[in-house]
């Protein structure tokens, strides 16, 4: 029963990904004409000449956030498990 | 637990180097490849090294923790601070772009690169830059302590 059931998400999984892989956009083509515009103006809108982080720190700066928040949170759990207790401190 | 007397000498030559690179990444991460995580994590490895040369006890003499969280969340509050600085139009608006400061907008195409430009992003790789450092040595400081002391208990 359960190795039915493996088998059958499996070939669902694997189907998606052969799916995915033949409806994917041809190289260079891209669905949108969003990069178009970031490459002809992020110079000019945003005075950086690093477009990749023109667009990481400004455009989708949200993003980053996330990022940002992700790191916090890893600090955080980090520091909280192997940090030392006070009577350790003590001895 | 320190390392040989070869291995010291090699990190103290090699560390403030392996800084001062992390540092640039940070500043001219407006111009050039990298930026705030890439450069903190330069510094950050910076870091490590000097801790396993010397000795996690030795560096945390220097190097608090709590200090390390400290700057960690001054950099996240930097970081927030900027992107709410540009909140009279948007969210993350960089509001800097044409002012007196990080102001300077270059000729669209290959140019020489200026450091004043960039408005609100080179404050922001800094904002990051500062919070990765920290918060990357604040996790390798603290798991190589809390490594030491149970290898003490055993």
């Amino acid at each position: 029963m359960r190795k039915t059931a493996a088998t059958i998400s499996l070939g669902i999984v694997i189907a998606c990904l052969i799916a995915t892989a033949l409806l994917i956009h041809p190289f260079g083509h891209p669905p949108s004409q969003m990069d178009d515009y970031i490459i002809e103006n992020a110079q000019s809108e945003t005075g950086a000449n690093n477009v990749v982080t023109s667009v990481v720190f400004d455009y989708r700066g949200f993003d980053t956030l996330g990022e940002a928040t992700i790191l916090f949170t890893a600090v955080t759990g980090v520091v909280m498990l192997f940090r030392k207790k006070k009577e350790e401190i003590a001895k | 637990m320190m390392m040989s007397k070869i291995v010291r000498t090699i990190s103290n030559l090699l560390a403030p180097f392996i800084l001062i690179f992390g540092l640039y990444v940070i500043m001219h991460g407006h111009l050039t490849p990298g930026g705030g995580f890439q450069g903190g994590a330069v510094f950050a490895s910076g870091v490590v090294l000097l801790i396993v040369a010397f000795g996690s006890h030795n560096i945390e003499e220097k190097l608090k923790e709590h200090h390390l969280s400290i700057l960690e969340s001054s950099g996240a509050l930097m970081f927030i601070g900027l992107a709410f600085g540009g909140m009279a139009i948007a969210f993350f608006y960089n509001f800097l772009t044409g002012s007196p400061i990080f102001g300077h907008i270059p000729t669209p195409g290959p140019n020489s690169g200026d450091i004043w430009t960039g408005g609100v992003i080179p404050l922001m790789n800094m904002a990051v830059g500062l919070k990765v450092i920290a918060g990357l040595s604040a996790i390798v400081l603290v798991m190589a302590l809390a490594s030491h002391k149970t290898r003490i208990e055993k």
